[in-house]
């Protein structure tokens, strides 16, 4: 990537203790994110894929300092051109950087205020941030609804008198309120019906090419991530397992996670071979992960080596960066 | 072919609510074969829940079934109008879980939490047991409990014998679906009805789920009734699919054509609006415009008509299109294929 990072992370962590009884004793850890690495170049989108437990909320959350990381470093580039590293600053410190990262959510029937109306619901972050005067709030609010395509005159209404998709574009309107650097949406087509989830993503695809704006796209649906995404993160058991431009991803994995998530997709097309299972077992529990590597249990091409140590993410090619002891010798399918 | 084991016709299931009547089900027609796959895919508010719910006569009030008919052949015997039957009688509870069976879309809140998952499986099998043994003694418990691991082998979850005595919240979410399908497969149902059965899981848990009903599906001759709102499960699992839309069967057909010639310009709009692992990355999907009106908003006339990019001026807006062949086996509400039934007074 020649283009400066815009989000750098470093070796991130999170865990969560697991107590019990009324000492609140200790008994282990869940590791949930466990040494992730990236960066986000200014004006790219990288997907970021897992199954659910993977660690890819957690992540995403200790982006925009939700939570607290237990370790690591994420270095945000900031307007003014300074590299802050995100991960240590207080509630206080973080307050001038929180307008430059953003989110959408997941969830467009919960993240609006049902009490407010939808000028009040996008001006909110507007008057947050020092846009006092109501005239010019206003005017922002209706530039803002068309762009994501809305009817501006819409504005004084309620979240209940729209569709889930009209929300989901409210929400996204509301991100982008304080013209954020980077813009995390977490799952965000995932709760709305087929014939709606293409406008929505057609819509961040615009937006992002219009706006140059930068995101991190969490999902769980590959095709979706195929659709908006630059590079493609792949994550198993709070560990990256593979990192490659989407054409890399999926046209040549090299990680068997990767290719067997891609298999496990059913394909809408009745003609297309089915039956084979891509992948036998379950997730693997993240308070007790398996020895060696993580995926070991359930990849059909174990040796012992697997078993023993775990692999460290290197990179195979130019930009490609893959989690596997053997992922030289394996050729695997990709779906092109 | 041979009599098929359900047939819907014209089913009609309305929700009077205060704020006005809620047509969720609006004149669905359509037959189950023995041993077929049939798919029904809609997005949400398409009825496609409440279709199958009427089916096993659980449909809660406020709503009602008003109008259509249900018939459910079985064994040997003449067809039965479900509707007829009261929902709450002996014979419509001797078919509820014996006869038709249902998996339900969340594992997790289907089962009970106190009970353990071996218990709720061995309560169905001591309730239906007239399924494995039409005369003779009643099924002990020890007897029982033995059927129940055996089912539980069945369905592929390992330790049969120790799961048994597990809580649903102590299993993941694949091995509480599988569970599921064990305990409604309990009683060898003549019809399995799946309500979503993998939307809740993962995809990796889901290949593995869709393989296992499809391997019992080819084993046992079972016919199951799909739901779901993925196309690219209903291509894999059925042999024919009913796309539905507010309340009302837009097509259907056998599951080669629908997806190869799809007819109906709302199966054609979704078919191309799905995003695809195969295709070419960061490109434009092609949109339906609009999105699903409200439930007591529906629109005049055909209910897909405002989002319709072939709407006929003047027609689509004021008549409602019947359901009618537009090839061998493939039938479409659409008046793009029946301009004269239009016309007619």
């Amino acid at each position: 990537m020649s283009a400066p990072a815009l989000l750098d992370v470093r070796h991130l962590r999170k865990t969560f203790p697991i107590r019990r009884g009324f000492r609140r004793t200790l008994l282990g850890e869940v590791r949930a994110v466990d040494d992730v690495s990236f960066t986000i170049a200014e004006g790219e989108t990288l997907g970021l894929v897992g199954e659910s437990g993977c660690g890819k909320t957690t992540t995403s959350r200790c982006i925009l300092r939700a939570m607290t990381p237990t370790s690591g470093e994420i270095l945000f580039r900031a307007a003014d051109g300074r590299v802050v590293d995100l991960a240590p600053l207080s509630r206080a410190e973080l307050r001038p950087l929180r307008p430059q990262i953003q989110m959408v959510f997941q969830d467009p029937f919960g993240s609006l205020n049902p009490r407010m109306t939808i000028f009040d619901n996008v001006g909110e972050p507007l008057w947050v941030n020092g846009l006092t005067n109501r005239r010019a709030r206003l005017d922002r609010v209706a530039s803002l609804l068309e762009l994501t395509g809305l009817r501006p005159e819409l504005m004084h209404r309620f979240p209940h008198a729209f569709s889930g998709g009209q929300r989901q574009r409210i929400g996204i309107a509301r991100a982008l309120a304080t013209e954020p650097r980077l813009v995390v949406a977490d799952e965000p087509v995932s709760a709305l019906d087929v014939s709606v989830q293409a406008q929505v993503l057609n819509l961040l695809l615009e937006l992002r090419n219009r706006l140059h704006l930068t995101f991190l796209f969490v999902a769980h649906d590959l095709a979706v991530v195929k659709h908006v995404s630059d590079r493609v993160a792949v994550m198993y058991v709070g560990q990256l397992v593979e990192l490659a431009t989407t054409e890399a991803i999926f046209g040549s994995p090299r990680h068997p996670y990767t290719a067997a998530l891609m298999r496990s997709v059913p394909v809408p097309d009745p003609h297309a071979a089915s039956g084979d299972v891509a992948l036998a077992g379950e997730v693997a529990n993240p308070a007790a992960p398996p020895s060696g590597c993580y995926f070991h249990p359930r990849c059909p091409f174990t040796i012992d080596a697997c078993r023993r140590e775990p692999p460290a993410l290197r990179e195979v090619a130019p930009g490609h960066m893959v989690r596997c002891h053997r992922a030289e010798e394996l050729t695997l399918k990709g779906v092109g | 072919m041979t009599a098929p084991v359900l047939e819907v016709k014209d089913l009609r299931v309305h929700f009077f609510l205060d704020e006005g009547v809620v047509r969720a089900v609006d004149g669905v027609s359509f037959d189950v074969g023995p041993g077929q796959v049939v798919g029904i895919v809609g997005e949400s508010g398409c009825g496609k829940s409440v279709t199958v719910r009427a089916i096993l006569q659980i449909v809660e009030p406020p709503g009602r079934i008003v109008g259509g008919r249900i018939l459910f052949t079985k064994d040997g015997a003449a067809a039965a109008d479900l509707t007829a039957l009261d929902a709450k009688g002996p014979v419509m509870r001797a078919i509820r879980g014996a006869e038709i069976a249902l998996i339900p879309q969340e594992p997790m809140a289907a089962f009970s939490p106190v009970h353990t998952v071996g218990a709720q499986v061995i309560e169905a099998l001591r309730l239906h047991q007239r399924q494995w043994r039409p005369e003779g003694a009643p099924l002990s418990r020890r007897e029982a409990r033995a059927l129940t691991i055996e089912l539980f082998r069945s369905v592929g979850i390992s330790m049969p014998a120790e799961r048994i005595d597990a809580y649903s919240w102590q299993l993941s979410g694949g091995l509480r679906q599988r569970a599921m399908i064990a305990m409604a497969l309990s009683c060898k149902p003549r019809l399995l009805i799946a309500d979503e059965p993998t939307t809740a899981i993962d995809v990796t848990t889901q290949a593995q789920v869709l393989n296992l009903l499809r391997d019992l599906q080819r084993r046992d001759g079972t016919a199951i009734v799909f739901i779901t709102h993925d196309l690219g499960v209903i291509a894999q699992m059925a042999h024919h699919v009913v796309v539905m839309y507010l309340g009302r069967v837009m097509e259907q057909g056998a599951v080669a054509d629908i997806f190869d010639a799809p007819k109906h310009p709302y199966t054609r709009a979704l078919l191309k609006s799905i995003p695809s692992v195969r295709a070419a990355p960061r490109t434009l999907l092609p949109t339906i415009a609009g999105s699903i009106p409200h439930p007591l908003g529906r629109p005049r006339g055909c209910p897909f008509h405002p989002r319709c990019p072939d709407a006929i001026p003047g027609i689509c807006a004021n008549r409602v299109p019947a359901l009618r062949p537009v090839g061998p086996g493939q039938h479409a509400s659409c008046f793009l294929y029946h301009r004269d039934e239009a016309d007619e007074p």
